[in-house]
């Protein structure tokens, strides 16, 4: 196998496990830019993993060949939802934000696997029958190199992501919501005096993280899985977290660390196939991922600094 | 006087409150999926003190969720949160079956070489986030997540390597193990070992670290403050990784245990036990207090063993309790919510 063919094998696999990473990673923007560490994203992933393939097995026959899609609304819904709960306890009620967050993360999986026992009497759901669809781009599939690596077999929901982290750029840097969402997370002592409510600013991005977290396990497991349990997510929330802080908090930066990531995901699942990584136990290669986030976080960014008032609740009065 | 003794009350009566609401939050979630809620907790009940068996197993899943408490504790005290005590615990039952397994030596040297093992491996696991927080100040809450995953995934693959393909460990040798006849006997032959022994005694001695020795007294410095200890001349790397060391051994401990005690073996897995995630639940119940952290286990031991018994005889998910679990350690982090209650409430009560 030529170096280009395993770049045309690899490529679109790490692009299909970057998506739902760069879907929950701009959730993680979202919540520690305006100042509320985020690590409940594993939890809101679970749960939107397991909403979105228990719709897509009960509305199959309703929304036909659109399920998967709507599947992702629904799932994106509830996870926002969900996510208020992390933001009550740590904006109104100052708790320690990651405590709150594993709390959050250990209800989430403990609530969809309460739900999957109690609906299909067994320890995982049944197999969705429509995951979302791969198709090859029209026209751009056929330019050489390039197509068969970026645009043959991709699914809609990795262009969907890049969108959204584009969009996600826009409205932090662009618009007067972005800037007052910075604000609350670097000072908001400063912003509360220009007359922006710290508190609504936070509960809205912690609720978008939620809802952002949703839409990327929904993906995740109407793509990889196509069933829900209880290893379905395993991980992908906390690597979402790493992505975001290898990005410096930046949503075009965690886009990056997402598709890294899911470079070493895919590593790990076509390793067996490519020469020099099949000599390792598949055993092994199924912790590079970790491995490698850890050497990313060592290795490359250095010291890397979140926004200031990340983790802090907004005390009204105090210094 | 009278504000401070108020005080303690409110201290002591936040978890309460928190466990309290955590099992009516699990009594509506049962109501509202058709469930019985008394019938799921006499059933809960009778899991944890139904026969002179099921205390006995109620005992034997108290000792790790000791040993895990500790370790959450302990990291907690000086400031570090430790996630990977999963991972920690992972290894360190790999390492005490593979001493326990392919040595053979006699009892008195056996068993306190396989336990050391474990506790060694489990140190040797929470050394690495301790060494890149000390000197990179890389966030120790990420890194010991992905050592959860990296210590599932290669003892998994270490299991598969050496035992041919196959997916459980050999079984340990007598002199390695930690059953009891006694202990077992007495308890209508459950599983209970000595690993309930090896708990307790960890309880004394992160007490005696933590409370009797200089360097207790710098780990909590700086956990206290940071920057105060460093102007009084302590090392602060060297302190956050000696503790996450410390911590991460009695994570090992907890592993040697299941694998000492309980097990006498090792299988893959395709999950994690959950044991390192509920012992944050233990050391926040437990305020992160070594006596605290046996309430703490006997609570969420008992909860967790007990739960094995609902599915039988109440017909309800044993998941129900992973719920329960999650919510106290919710409300306990809301702690500043039940607080501000229970002031407003004591107030009220002054004014009349």
């Amino acid at each position: 196998m030529g170096f280009l063919d395993i770049l045309y094998f690899m490529v679109p696999v790490s692009i299909a496990y970057a998506a739902p990473l760069i879907f929950t990673a701009l959730g993680g923007v979202f919540s520690e830019r305006s100042g509320v560490v985020n690590i409940a994203l594993e939890g809101l992933m679970v749960m939107g993993a397991f909403i979105g393939i228990l719709f897509n097995l009960f509305f199959y026959d309703t929304f036909g060949s659109w399920t998967p899609w709507i599947a992702l609304i629904a799932a994106m819904v509830v996870s926002g939802v969900f996510a208020i709960l992390h933001a009550v306890a740590s904006i109104s009620f100052r708790a320690d934000q990651v405590v709150s967050g594993v709390a959050i993360n250990m209800l989430g999986l403990a609530i969809a696997l309460f739900l999957t026992k109690m609906i299909f009497d067994k320890g995982q759901t049944d197999f969705i029958k429509k995951a979302i669809p791969n198709f090859d781009v029209p026209f751009l599939s056929d330019i050489p190199v390039i197509g068969p690596m970026f645009f043959k077999g991709v699914y809609g929901s990795s262009i969907l992501a890049i969108a959204v982290a584009i969009v996600t750029w826009y409205v932090i840097y662009k618009t007067p919501f972005g800037l007052r969402l910075r604000a609350v997370g670097e000072h908001p002592m400063a912003a509360d005096t220009m007359g922006v409510n710290v508190n609504k600013i936070r509960y809205i991005a912690v609720i978008i993280s939620g809802a952002l977290a949703g839409i990327g396990g929904a993906i995740y497991s109407q793509t990889m899985t196509r069933d829900f349990g209880h290893a379905t997510i395993n991980g992908q929330g906390f690597m979402a977290l790493a992505a975001m802080i290898f990005g410096k908090w930046h949503p075009i930066g965690a886009m990056g660390a997402a598709i890294f990531f899911g470079f070493a995901q895919a590593l790990a699942v076509v390793g067996p196939s490519i020469p020099i990584i099949k000599e390792i136990p598949t055993g092994y290669l199924h912790a590079l991922p970790y491995v490698v986030t850890i050497l990313a976080l060592a290795g490359f960014i250095g010291k890397a600094t979140g926004p200031k008032a990340n983790g802090k609740p907004y005390i009204k009065g105090s210094r | 006087m009278s504000t401070n003794m108020s005080n303690r009350m409110i201290n002591l009566l936040v978890p309460a409150i928190a466990v309290i609401l955590g099992l009516l939050v699990g009594a509506i979630v049962m109501l509202v999926s058709g469930y019985d809620p008394v019938a799921g907790y006499i059933a809960l009940w009778q899991g944890i003190f139904g026969d002179s068996y099921a205390i006995g197993e109620t005992i034997r899943q108290i000792t790790p969720y000791i040993l895990a408490g500790l370790a959450v504790a302990f990291a907690f005290r000086t400031g570090l949160f430790n996630i990977g005590v999963e991972g920690q615990l992972i290894v360190g039952w790999f390492a005490a079956v593979y001493v326990g397994a392919a040595f053979d030596l006699p009892k008195v040297i056996h068993l306190p070489l396989s336990i050391l093992a474990g506790a060694a491996a489990g140190a040797l696991w929470a050394f690495l986030p301790g060494l890149l927080k000390a000197k990179m100040k890389i966030h120790e809450v990420i890194v010991t997540i992905m050592m959860n995953y990296i210590a599932l995934h290669v003892v998994n693959a270490l299991i598969k390597t050496w035992s041919g393909g196959g997916d459980k460990t050999e079984r340990i040798l007598e002199s390695a193990s930690l059953r009891s006849e006694f202990l077992s006997s007495l308890t209508d032959y459950s599983r209970l070992h000595y690993g309930i022994i090896v708990a307790l005694l960890m309880v004394v001695v992160m007490w005696f670290i933590l409370e009797k020795t200089t360097t207790g007294f710098e780990l909590k410095a700086v956990g206290f403050n940071e920057h105060a200890s460093q102007y009084a001349g302590m090392k602060i790397g060297k302190n956050i990784i000696l503790s996450m060391v410390i911590s991460g051994a009695f994570a090992g401990l907890a592993g040697a245990m299941e694998g000492l005690g309980t097990f006498g073996n090792m299988y893959t897995r395709g999950g994690f036990t959950g044991i390192g995630f509920d012992g944050i639940a233990v050391a926040l119940l437990g305020a992160n207090t070594p006596l605290g952290v046996i309430f703490g286990a006997v609570l969420f031991g008992s909860l967790k063993y007990g739960a094995l018994n609902m599915p039988n005889a109440a017909q309800i998910p044993e998941e129900v309790v992973q719920i329960v679990i999650a919510l106290v350690i919710f409300f306990v982090a809301c702690g500043y919510a039940i607080r501000l209650f229970l002031t407003k409430m004591s107030k009220k009560k002054g004014e009349k």
